[in-house]
């Protein structure tokens, strides 16, 4: 798994080269480093573009897996852990901590940061803030209120990187329109 | 066979789509407007879920008529015949919902609906960069392809 150049695989078919898209994403977070002056506003901006990519990312999911509803938070983060990093980035998750709230997720090779090297002065940011907006989009789609931050990351020193991960809340089914 | 309409909803009751084949009585001899006959359709969808878990005789956890439930629980119904139509629906996990209204002739249609979801809906409306998720959509190729899915359906 860890040659360069591999690919990212998904379970329908379409592959793109792999480095193609880390270089993308390296140069959206350069963008924004250059847009937004401060390495915590752009962890913000990231986070929010992944929760955009999250909320259409979970149909095609839905769509390709043909998975049917996860009854709870558990449920949901294994198949995170288990299709669904496989299935989009091409590799493999898994859950080290499960509880009926939290949990930890560790991720044996993350191709997004294939040729990063964090700057000392750019220490706060968050380089992979994406993946968390990412899984807190589309778990809100399916109506788990979570909340996702990167506990562990290979850039800051850790050999591992890992995502902890903690259920808010279960949105409920509310009848959206006020009786006339 | 005839298909009469077709209803894309999200969970928030928006209605993201509405195709019309064949309506013999018009909306304005029903509902009115379209905006309340979508309406009337979601309130339809949603109180027969409602009754449809009320009286679920398997699951151990019953919930009272109106309780809040979450998302994901209780029964989600596949359709539904009428002495003069039959009402398809899908209720995706994410909360989309699909219904399509045809003659009482036409068989199961799960395969098909769930085509709609995954082929049609997924692939030409999601993942439209300029669709902003949530809004209504007017989607030619989505609309040329349920076309041509319906036809095929007679």
């Amino acid at each position: 798994m860890s040659s360069k150049g591999k690919v990212a695989s998904s379970v329908a078919g379409e592959r793109i080269n792999s480095e193609l898209f880390t270089l993308t994403y390296g140069a959206l977070v350069r963008h924004l480093l250059l847009d937004l002056e401060s390495p915590e506003e752009v962890n913000k901006q990231l986070d929010r573009m992944g929760q955009n990519i999250g909320v259409r990312l979970v149909d095609d999911f839905l769509a390709k897996t043909n998975t049917t509803r996860c009854r709870n938070f558990k449920e949901a983060v294994k198949t995170i852990a288990d299709t669904g990093f496989k299935m989009f980035l091409g590799i493999d998750a898994k859950v080290t901590q499960i509880g009926d709230k939290e949990c930890k997720m560790v991720l044996n090779d993350n191709p997004l940061i294939d040729f990063v090297e964090l700057p000392e002065k750019l220490e706060p940011l968050s380089y992979c803030n994406l993946l968390c907006g990412v899984i807190r989009g589309a778990l809100e789609q399916v109506s788990m209120k979570v909340e996702v931050l990167i506990s562990k990351d290979p850039l800051k020193g850790d050999e591992r990187f890992e995502l902890h991960m903690k259920l808010l809340e279960y949105i409920n089914e509310e009848y959206p329109f006020a009786d006339d | 066979m005839v298909c009469y309409n077709m209803y894309i909803f999200n969970r928030d009751g928006v209605c993201l789509h509405y195709q019309e084949w064949s309506r013999p009585k018009h909306v304005k001899d029903g509902a009115g407007t379209l905006v309340d006959d979508a309406k009337m359709m979601f309130g339809l969808l949603f109180s027969l879920k409602n009754v449809c878990t009320a009286i679920d005789p398997t699951r151990e956890v019953k919930r009272p008529l109106g309780a809040p439930t979450p998302h994901g629980e209780g029964c989600s119904f596949r359709s539904f015949t009428t002495d003069c139509y039959k009402l398809h629906y899908l209720d995706s996990p994410s909360g989309i919902k699909i219904v399509l209204n045809t003659s009482t002739d036409l068989g199961n249609l799960e395969k098909h609906m769930w085509q709609i979801y995954s082929n049609l809906y997924c692939e030409y409306v999601v993942k439209n960069p300029l669709y902003t998720v949530g809004e209504p959509f007017e989607c030619e190729q989505f609309v040329q392809n349920l076309n041509k899915l319906i036809k095929s359906l007679g």
